[in-house]
C-alpha cells in the first residue's frame, strides 16, 4: 500500500555527531573529483572571455575567470567548502536517494550514472554549518546531477532543512542552483516538492526566522518558482542566469531575440527580484554580516 | 455537431449519424423504425461507456483540451447565482487569464479564482490561452487575502497549459508570483479547495493549487510538464508525446492513486462538453459537501492538515537495514 509508504519513517531525521572529520575528507575527495572532470587536467577554457586559465589559478580565483569575472558553476560540496568555517559541516540526510516512483523508463540507469559522476546520492547536500560563527541549517543545490533539478529527495532533504531550522531556531541559508526545474522522471511527485518547500518556509516565516537564498547559475522553473525566490534575502551570483521559462521556451513564444542580459541576476535587480549581486568572493563577508544583524541564537548557539 | 469529435469517438459519431438517418427515413417513408433506432441507441450507450472506460492518457488529454470543453467562468456561473468579478492585482494590472470574485454556492458565501479559457480564437487571444501572468497570481493572491480576512472559503478552479513564458512575465517576476502564492496558500487559514477542470499544466496550476482538498474532473489531467515537452526533451521527438503522457502519470486515476489528489468527480457521459449543466452540478456537490466538511475544523486543524497533506508527498528510497553512525 501507498500509504505505507508515506509512513512516518520519511521523517526521521538521523541525527549525528561529531562528523566533521570525515566530511573534511569527503569534501576533499570531491574536490580532487571534480578537478578530473575538467575538459583538461591542467586547464580551462572560460566560457565567456576564451581566456585559457591554468585550473590552479582558477580554484585560487574560486573558480571565478580572472580576466573577465565570469563566476564558473560550483559543486554542492565545493559551494559549501567555500562558505563554512574550516570545514565546519555536518551532513544529514545523505542515505536518501531516489525510488523511480513512476517506474519511469531509463530513470534508474540515469541516477546511477550521476550518482557516480558527481559522488552524490542526489542533487542537494544539506546539513549545520557554521559560517563565521553563525551556526545555520544551510543546503547546497549540485546543478551536475541531472541539472540540478527537483526530485522527492531533493524536496524532502529541504523540507528537513527547513524544518532543522525552524526546531532549533537556526538561520536557513539555501543555494540554489538548478536549470532543470521539477525533474520529469518523478512527475507530479517531482512538482508537489514545490509546494511541500514552499509550505515549510510558510512555517519558519511564521516563526521568525531567517532565510537567506543564494540564487546561483542556472536557477530556473521549479526551483525559481518555489523556495529560491521565497528567502527573506534574495542574493545572487554575478551573470547568473535566473528565470521562470527557459530562454528557448521563451523565443520560440514570442518569436523574436531576447534582450541583451535577459534573465541574468543583474537584469533581476533591476527588476527588483532579488536584492543583491554579490560576487563569490565576497559572499561569506555578506552573509556574516546578515547573520550578525539578525543574530538569531539557536539552541547551542553559544558555544 | 459532429465535426468536433476526437478520433476514438468516431464508432459513436457513426452510430449517431446512422441513428439520425433512420429518423430522416422514417419520416420520409412514414415507415415505423422506433425499435431499432431504440436498439441503436442502447448500443451507443453502452459502447460510450466501454469506449471511456477505458481511454488511453493521451485521450483523455484530448478531452481537457476540447475545444468546446465548458471553461472556468461557464462552472462559475452555473454553480454561483450571483458571481461579481473583481478585477486587477492592485500593482501592475489585470490579468483575463486569471479571474477572481466573490459570489455564493447554495447560501454560502465564497471566494472563487481560476484560470479563464477562451472557447474562440478572438476569445482565447483575450484569455492568452489561459496562460497567467504574475499579475494573475497576484491577483489570485489579493482576493484569497480578502477571503481569508471575511472568512470565506475558496475554490481554486484550474483549467492551464502553463504560466505564460514571455517578456514582462519575466520581468516581473513569474517565479516570485507563483512561489509566493504556494507559500502564502499554506497558511490562509479557510477552506480551500482546488479543483482541475481541464489542464493542469505545472507551476502554472499549481500556482493557485495548494489547499485542503484537491480534485480533478473525471477527464482531464495534471502534469509535473506537458507531454510533448517532455517528449522532445527526453526523446528527442514530440511524437513521442503519447508514450510520455502515459509514463508521466498525469490522469486523475493515476494521481488518486499516488496520493496527489483527493477526489475524482464524474463527468457526463462522453465529456463535460457533452452536458454543462450536469457537470456544473456534480461539481457543485462535491465542493458544497467538502467545504461542509472543512468547516467543521479548528483553523489550526485544518492548517495542519493542509500542511501534513503536503508535507507527505513524494517517495524516497532507504537503505532497509543499514548501520547509523552514532
Ligand atoms: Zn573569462
Amino acid at each position: 500500500m501507498l500509504k505505507d509508504f508515506f509512513g512516518k519513517s520519511k521523517y526521521v531525521t538521523v541525527e549525528r555527531k561529531s562528523r566533521s572529520r570525515r566530511d573534511k575528507d569527503r569534501i576533499k575527495s570531491n574536490k580532487e573529483e571534480n578537478k578530473r572532470e575538467m575538459p583538461d587536467d591542467l586547464w580551462t577554457k572560460c566560457k565567456r572571455c576564451k581566456e585559457i586559465i591554468f585550473n590552479k589559478k582558477l580554484s585560487e580565483h574560486l573558480k571565478v575567470c580572472p580576466s573577465c569575472g565570469h563566476h564558473f558553476r560550483l559543486t554542492a560540496t565545493e559551494r559549501i567548502s567555500l562558505l563554512v568555517d574550516d570545514q565546519w559541516f555536518e551532513e544529514y540526510d545523505e542515505e536518501l536517494e531516489a525510488d523511480n516512483p513512476l517506474d519511469f523508463p531509463k530513470y534508474d540507469s540515469k541516477i546511477n550514472k550521476y550518482q557516480k559522476k558527481t559522488g552524490l546520492k542526489d542533487a542537494v547536500v544539506t546539513g549545520i554549518a557554521k559560517i563565521s560563527g553563525h551556526k545555520v541549517s544551510l543546503a547546497a543545490l549540485d546543478s551536475r546531477f541531472l541539472m540540478g533539478s527537483m526530485n522527492s529527495v531533493v524536496g524532502e532533504k529541504l523540507t528537513l532543512a527547513i524544518e532543522r531550522a525552524i526546531e532549533k531556531q537556526l538561520p536557513l541559508i539555501i543555494v540554489a542552483g538548478g536549470g532543470g526545474g521539477a525533474r520529469m522522471y518523478e512527475g507530479m511527485f517531482s512538482l508537489m516538492q514545490m509546494a511541500k518547500t514552499s509550505a515549510a518556509l510558510k512555517r519558519l516565516d511564521k516563526a521568525g526566522g531567517l532565510f537567506i537564498s543564494i540564487l546561483t547559475d542556472p536557477t530556473y522553473g521549479g526551483i525559481s518558482a518555489s523556495f529560491a525566490s521565497l528567502g527573506d534575502i534574495n542574493i545572487a551570483e554575478p551573470g547568473a542566469k535566473i528565470g521562470f521559462a527557459g530562454p528557448r521556451v521563451i523565443k520560440q513564444t514570442i518569436n523574436r531575440d531576447l534582450p541583451e542580459g535577459f534573465q541574468t541576476a543583474e537584469f533581476l535587480l533591476e527588476h527588483g527580484m532579488i536584492d543583491k549581486v554579490v560576487k563569490r568572493s565576497d559572499l561569506k563577508n555578506v552573509l556574516a554580516k546578515i547573520l550578525s544583524i539578525h543574530d538569531l541564537r539557536g539552541e547551542d548557539n553559544g558555544e | 455537431m459532429a465535426s468536433n469529435y476526437l478520433d476514438f469517438e468516431k464508432p459513436l459519431v457513426e452510430l449517431e449519424a446512422k441513428i439520425q438517418e433512420l429518423r430522416n427515413f422514417m419520416e420520409m417513408k412514414d415507415i415505423d423504425l422506433t425499435d431499432e433506432i431504440e436498439r441503436l441507441k442502447s448500443r451507443t450507450t453502452t459502447l460510450r461507456e466501454e469506449i471511456f472506460s477505458q481511454l488511453e492518457p493521451w485521450q483523455v488529454l484530448q478531452i481537457a483540451r476540447h475545444p468546446e470543453r465548458p471553461v472556468t467562468l461557464d462552472y462559475i456561473n452555473l454553480i454561483c447565482d450571483d458571481f461579481i468579478e473583481l478585477h486587477g492585482d492592485r500593482q501592475f494590472g489585470d490579468d483575463k487569464a486569471l479571474i477572481g470574485g466573490i459570489g455564493t454556492i447554495g447560501r454560502m458565501p465564497v471566494t472563487i479564482i481560476g484560470h479563464q479559457k477562451g472557447k474562440t480564437t478572438k476569445d482565447n487571444i483575450e484569455r492568452n490561452f489561459g496562460m497567467a501572468h504574475p499579475e494573475g497570481y497576484r491577483k489570485a493572491l489579493r482576493l484569497m487575502k480578502q477571503a481569508e480576512k471575511f472568512n470565506r472559503p475558496i475554490v481554486a478552479l484550474i483549467n492551464t497549459p502553463g504560466a505564460y513564458p514571455g517578456l514582462g512575465a519575466e520581468e516581473r517576476g513569474q517565479a516570485e508570483a507563483i512561489a509566493k502564492n504556494m507559500m502564502e496558500m499554506a497558511g490562509i487559514d479557510v477552506p480551500i479547495i482546488v479543483v482541475i477542470l481541464g489542464e493542469g499544466g505545472s507551476g502554472g496550476a499549481l500556482g493557485i493549487g495548494v489547499g485542503d482538498k484537491v480534485m480533478m474532473l473525471e477527464y482531464t489531467y495534471y502534469s509535473v510538464c506537458s507531454p510533448e515537452a517532455c517528449a522532445a526533451i527526453l526523446w528527442k521527438d514530440a511524437k513521442e508525446a503519447k508514450a510520455a503522457a502515459k509514463a508521466l502519470k498525469i490522469t486523475a486515476n493515476d494521481l488518486l492513486e499516488l496520493g496527489i489528489i483527493d477526489t475524482i468527480v464524474s463527468e457526463p457521459p462522453g465529456g463535460a462538453h457533452k452536458d454543462y449543466n450536469l457537470s456544473a452540478q456534480l461539481l457543485k456537490e462535491e465542493i458544497m459537501k467538502e467545504i461542509e466538511f472543512l468547516q467543521t475544523l479548528s483553523k489550526e486543524e485544518l492548517l495542519d492538515n493542509r500542511y501534513n497533506k503536503f508535507r507527505k508527498m513524494g517517495q524516497v528510497k532507504e537503505k532497509v537495514g543499514e548501520i547509523v553512525e552514532k
